[in-house]
């Protein structure tokens, strides 16, 4: 018996049952953009920059399942432009100052903005005051740089079994927080927790280690994002 | 205008310098020059603005106040932050790659500043046709001087990038220590250039002291004036760009004081703030305002150095030396030599750096006992360079000060722009010719205005004629179109 496909972009790509259409495009070696999403976690679908059309409806491929027969489109002028617009908006939703970043060329926001070609964002920079919170001995929260992915949520409760960061507020006053207290120092996190290393952007950070990688050396600037996984 | 009314020059934008500028230049009923004043009308803000952040950061961000020589601001914020982290005794690979682009910078910002900046007033005169005195008209006329300038610039650049990772804006110096040491593959390239640059920059320093020479008696009347240099000089008095203690000579060449722990600085030099320009006045605390300003830059350096370690630059110096008749120079001008005969001893340090095999050492950076506040002191392509920052207990930054060579040249530039304005303007007829000779004497200081009003900007002189009344009756303006 032959193996379920769907067809991706005019290309007919096998899929596990189960399997959402990102990881099954990423196993027959189509990249589809993203930044909440992580291996190893549960697909959240927060930031929508994974968008596709399947079977006509615009869905988060992180989250969607694949089934059999079913049409995907992902590289249309449409769907760029609205990943691109997606992404804008994260960056000046926030302060992003990647000139001076240490996470810069580390950075997955950064390294989307490259591949998606934006030179400069069109929208009007909200310039949100936003605080650091530096107060733990060997790691800080820098929320203006925050994206709100949960990463840090997620791979604290689900890999390791803490709960030290939630989410909390709505809409515009929506951040990142150490649950167990106001202060990171009171939050039970450690540096060797695996959610200091989840973070996409440059908001969760170990201290004293920034810029260690020069330039040339970093993740991102031989290659651009999604080369990696692409290439496994 | 009435016949009884003075009136005001403005030179609006101050053309070919780093950063906007304006002259205003007051004058009597009878066309006397009054009063000449250098504005700086550019603000930034940036030792506000890195508060809170964490100290690590500071190095990077903070060398986004310049352009041209961000690499002072970086390895200044640097030194300062090794102190925070008790690492400033660095391994000889940490400190050979630092000097090794401090002298990178200092060598492309020295060329830059004579063949791209200077080279037009003093090849083609000071009063000479607008519409060639640029660096495309010295590219028309001289193309091999101007080629030479370019690929002199390159080089330097590329010493920069092999060492901060980026020709601009790299981040090679971290607390402590850098984060690279120089490959082979990164140092062949540049060896294989040596000689020629060594050769290139003779060259230049043959043609700034052969104009300095040339023109000696009219350069003394030129914007010159007796003053205190101030400039850090190694422990053996020998001029040092990027370490040492601060020195300060009067016009006499005597001391005021000598290696000063750059921690210590406060208790010897204060800031004064005036009205009209959002650039400060330091002084010499022990002399106050008014006989306590200074000149930095390569004028003050050579002038207060005891020596130079270097053969080929320390001969240039001795010549220079002689001229000025044994005392410090105080010719405005002379900075072009003195800043070619730094240019000169750049290139004979970066020559000695890479045959030197610590540059690809594999120990890089150093810490030990964690301090509160530290002051760092570099020797900028443009002068004396202080970073001074206190750092909470969370590693956030609580307060930064920063004073930078071109407010440090302040007073002297306001001195130079009155002195030239009263000897070509007065009673004249104003014309682009003669307000060329007031930049002119501001070039002469190299001065970086983004750097020193730490702004956003554009590039442009704007000088004001006004009247006793204050009323403005001619203004010339050039900005970043030209």
């Amino acid at each position: 018996m032959s193996e379920p496909c769907i067809i991706f972009d005019g290309r007919e790509i096998p899929f596990v049952p189960g399997q959402t259409i990102l990881q099954a495009a990423e196993d027959a070696g189509a990249w589809i953009p993203r930044l909440c999403h992580k291996p190893g976690l549960e697909p959240y679908g927060s930031c929508r920059v994974c968008v596709v059309r399947a079977n006509g409806r615009t869905v988060s491929s992180c989250t969607f399942p694949a089934s059999l027969g079913m049409v995907v489109e992902c590289d249309t002028p449409d769907l760029l432009a609205m990943r691109k617009l997606i992404v804008e908006m994260l960056f000046v939703e926030g302060n992003h100052f990647c000139m001076s970043c240490e996470k810069s060329g580390h950075c997955e926001l950064q390294a989307l903005g490259y591949r998606l070609g934006i030179t400069a964002p069109q929208l009007e920079y909200q310039f949100p005051r936003r605080q650091v919170d530096a107060s733990h001995p060997d790691v800080l929260i820098d929320h203006n740089r925050c994206i709100l992915c949960t990463r840090c949520v997620r791979t604290s409760r689900d890999l390791d079994g803490k709960d030290v960061f939630a989410v909390v507020g709505r809409g515009p006053h929506r951040r990142i927080a150490a649950s167990a207290g106001t202060r990171l120092r009171d939050s039970g996190a450690d540096v060797s927790d695996r959610a200091v290393d989840a973070c996409p952007v440059g908001a969760l950070l170990r201290k004293r280690v920034g810029f260690s990688v020069p330039v040339g050396l970093r993740p991102y600037d031989a290659v651009p994002i999604g080369s990696q996984e692409v290439a496994r | 205008m009435e016949a009884t009314s003075g009136r005001r020059v403005v030179i609006e934008p101050v053309t070919r310098v780093e950063g906007h500028g304006k002259v205003t230049i007051l004058l009597d009923a009878e066309g006397h020059v009054e009063r000449a004043r250098f504005h700086v009308v550019e603000f930034r803000g940036f030792e506000r603005f890195i508060q809170g952040r964490p100290y690590w950061e500071v190095p990077v961000a903070v060398q986004r106040l310049c352009g041209i020589c961000p690499v002072s601001h970086h390895l200044a914020a640097a030194k300062a932050m090794d102190r925070i982290v008790g690492g400033e005794k660095l391994t000889p690979t940490a400190e050979k790659m630092r000097r090794l682009m401090h002298y990178g910078q200092t060598f492309q910002s020295h060329a830059l500043h004579f063949f791209h900046l200077a080279s037009p007033d003093l090849l083609f005169g000071f009063g000479s046709d607008v519409n060639a005195r640029h660096v495309l008209g010295v590219a028309a006329k001289h193309p091999d001087l101007a080629r030479q300038g370019i690929l002199m610039r390159r080089y330097g650049q590329e010493i920069i990038r092999v060492t901060a990772g980026k020709k601009v804006h790299g981040t090679g110096a971290i607390p402590g220590g850098v984060n690279k040491n120089l490959k082979v593959a990164e140092r062949d390239p540049l060896l294989a250039e040596l000689q020629q640059m060594r050769e290139w920059a003779q060259a230049t320093v043959k043609l700034a002291r052969e104009y300095t020479l040339a023109h000696v008696d009219s350069l003394g009347g030129f914007g010159s004036f007796p003053s205190n240099h101030v400039s850090l000089v190694r422990e053996d008095g020998a001029l040092d760009l990027y370490d040492g203690g601060l020195r300060a000579i009067d016009a006499q060449g005597r001391t005021i004081f000598d290696h000063v722990d750059p921690q210590r600085y406060l208790e010897f030099i204060a800031e004064e703030v005036k009205p009209w320009s959002y650039m400060k006045f330091p002084f010499i605390r022990s002399l106050g305002p008014e006989h306590g300003w200074y000149r930095v830059g390569p004028l003050a350096r050579i002038n207060a150095c005891t020596f130079i370690d270097t053969p080929l630059a320390e001969a240039e110096r001795k010549m220079f030396v002689e001229v000025a008749g044994g005392r410090p120079s105080t010719l405005t001008m002379a900075y072009h030599w003195a800043r070619m005969i730094e240019l000169l001893h750049a290139i004979e340090k970066i020559d000695a750096l890479l045959h030197d095999p610590d540059l690809q050492g594999t120990d890089l950076v150093v810490r030990g006992e964690r301090r509160g506040e530290a002051v760092a002191i570099v020797e900028a392509p443009r002068g004396t360079l202080f970073h001074h920052y206190k750092v909470d207990e969370n590693d956030q930054v609580t307060m930064a000060n920063l004073i930078v060579s071109t407010t440090s040249n302040n007073e002297p530039m306001n001195r130079a722009v009155t002195s030239v304005a009263k000897q070509f303007l007065d009673g004249q007829e104003i014309t682009e010719g003669l307000l060329n000779h007031v930049e002119v004497a501001i070039r002469a200081y190299d001065p970086c205005l983004s750097c020193a009003t730490h702004a956003l900007g554009q590039m442009p002189l704007d000088v004001e004629l006004r009247d006793a009344a204050g009323r403005l009756v001619a203004r010339r303006v050039k900005d970043s179109r030209g």
